[in-house]
């Protein structure tokens, strides 16, 4: 099977101290992912996370490998792929008709002003925005103005969503209920997106496939997860669902210590074919046998 | 609260202008008889002599003859005898001329400086030689060159206009924030209309500050450069009253300098508020 988006062996390195020596962020970086797929990076700061990141976005090269989308190698950014930014990057001189119109005209530079317009705002409503298409960034709360940051990125329609820490600078009920609606809107739209977070409930409610990165420098792909939860979960009893502990503790437990230790505890480790794994699923990691219970405690304690 | 903090404000200002007008004229005003001559000879003398009074002009005498500048400020009786208008109108033009050549080429090389780092480092230190310079000490240079005294004013006037400018837009578009410059790489946005929609905007109250700098420093120039220049202007006037031993004209156009560079800075303060942005 073909996979839409393929990083494969991807490192990025920078120059160090003295000359010929380098700093290596991350290493041999092999993943992917199929068309209408939600991944999501999980990992510490300086694993490399949003260098992944750019380098699908095209801002960034990486210093080895290569990464295809659609059976195209990316050099330099495309219109293809849209990137939402973790602080939301809106033009403040622009309102937000400006702003998601700007895009627009990016993408079709020959349509007129009033259809860039109207496709402006039909996107400008898909977020809840409805009203608001002529106010400033300033006068927009952060939600808000994320909500922005998010129409502006699907108006171009692109074959990929990219979301560097969309939510992490939003208050925890502004993020529910972004998180809600990017799920919404991706599903509906069958939008193959990509994201980092450092909030484990936020991979769980919106992953399909969460990656696990080892600390940097010197990162590499750990674990995949296959997440177990049924494709119609909803964020509110998320956590009531069987397999939600068994996947939540597995990934606390990776970031609190494995992520630490991880390449000396498996000095056998092949990058290029991670484990995948399904915790919560019979015949998958030993952890969830421990019941969700006694995970509690111990994730309390984490 | 902040109406009634602007009322006394503008009586505060009031109050100091009366102390300081009143502090003149006492300090300027006759004393009476100062000695006693031949009225033939004291008519000769002047009212230094006769009456004691002081060679500094009152703030009356100074109001009256402002008076009549205003009242007439257009007439031209020869080349050294001209209406305060058309003096002030040759300095405003001298400095408006200088000044957009200064534009026309400080903002975009400020541009091309602020985007490329390489040329940013190579050009710094001529940058950095070339600014501390007295305009006036490009005057002999110029005039032996262009050899024409009007030009050379002009001149001068771009010399000291352009670095402001030039500093402020390089640093401004180097500082445009990356996030923006990233919007605009990720929607493939080309060179052309990312200058003109996300970095121009972005750098633009950076860019207008350094205007507003650059058009005081013209407009200090201006006035030493017309007293070496001469003929014309403001700074040529100021000379010829001071060579005419009018000290009331003098006061009269230091006073015309100060309100014309002040409303120079207040159009530029405007403009530099109608292109911030709040964020």
């Amino acid at each position: 099977m073909t996979k839409f988006i393929s990083i494969e062996g991807i490192a990025r390195r920078y120059p160090g101290k003295s000359a010929g020596d380098t700093t290596t962020i991350f290493e041999d970086l092999w993943l992917s992912l199929d068309r209408g797929e939600f991944g999501c990076i999980i990992g510490h700061s300086g694993c490399g996370k949003t260098t992944v990141l750019n380098i699908l976005a095209g801002l960034d090269a990486p210093s080895e490998g290569a990464v295809i989308v659609d059976g195209k190698e990316v050099v330099g950014t495309s219109l293809d792929r849209a990137v939402i930014f973790q602080s939301h990057a809106l033009l403040p001189w622009r309102t937000v008709l400006g702003n998601v119109s700007f895009a627009v005209k990016s993408k079709w530079p020959s349509w007129s002003s009033a259809k860039i317009a109207e496709h402006a705002r039909k996107f400008i409503e898909l977020v809840g925005l409805a009203g608001s298409e002529h106010k400033r960034p300033s006068e927009l709360s952060g939600g808000m103005k994320q909500r922005v940051g998010i129409a502006r990125a699907l108006s171009i329609t692109p074959k990929m969503l990219l979301m560097d820490e969309p939510f992490s600078a939003l208050d925890a009920l502004t993020r529910g209920t972004l998180q809600d609606e990017v799920r919404r809107i991706c599903l509906e739209t069958g939008q193959t997106s990509f994201m980092i977070t450092h909030d484990v409930d936020e991979a769980i409610f919106l992953a399909d496939k969460i990656f696990l990165m080892t600390n940097g420098p010197g990162a590499v792909l750990a674990e995949i997860i296959q997440n177990p939860l049924p494709k119609e979960r909803s964020r509110i009893d998320l956590h009531k669902h069987p397999h939600y502990y068994p996947v939540r503790n597995h990934i606390v437990d990776f970031l609190v210590t494995r992520s630490r230790t991880f390449l000396t505890t498996n000095p056998a480790h092949d990058t290029r074919d991670v484990p995948v794994i399904s915790p919560g699923q019979p015949g998958q990691a030993p952890d969830e046998d421990e019941g969700p219970a006694i995970r509690l405690v111990a994730n309390a304690r984490s | 609260m902040t109406a009634s903090l602007n009322v006394r404000a503008v009586l505060l200002s009031a109050v100091i202008l009366i102390v300081f007008l009143a502090c003149w004229h006492f300090a300027t005003r006759g004393t009476g008889v100062a000695a006693t001559m031949d009225p033939e000879y004291a008519k000769l003398m002047g009212g230094q002599v006769t009456q004691g009074a002081s060679a500094m002009p009152g703030p009356l005498e100074v109001g009256k003859q402002l008076w009549k500048h205003l009242a007439n400020p257009f007439y031209d009786n020869g080349p050294n005898d001209k209406g305060l208008g058309i003096q002030l109108a040759y300095s405003i033009g001298r400095v408006l001329l200088g000044y957009s050549l200064a534009v026309i080429v400080a903002i975009p090389l400020g541009f091309i400086i602020g985007m490329s780092p390489l040329i940013s480092r190579a050009v710094d230190p001529f940058i950095q030689v070339l600014k501390p310079i007295s305009p006036l000490a490009w005057m002999p240079l110029a005039l032996y060159t262009i050899k024409d005294s009007a030009t050379s004013a002009i001149f001068v006037i771009f010399i000291c206009a352009i670095w402001p400018m030039l500093i402020n837009t390089a640093f401004g578009v180097a500082s445009v924030r990356k996030e923006w410059v990233n919007v605009a790489r990720t929607l493939e946005v080309g060179p052309i209309r990312r200058a003109f929609t996300v970095i121009l905007p972005a750098a633009a109250p950076t860019i207008l500050t350094g205007m507003r700098i650059s058009i005081g420093i013209a407009w200090l120039v201006i006035v030493a450069a017309e007293m070496l220049v001469g003929g014309t202007g403001i700074g040529y006037f100021v000379w010829n009253e001071w060579n005419n031993l009018s000290i009331t004209n003098v006061i009269i156009a230091i006073l015309m300098i100060g309100v014309i560079g002040m409303i120079f800075d207040q159009i530029l303060g405007r403009a530099t508020r109608l292109v911030t942005f709040p964020e």
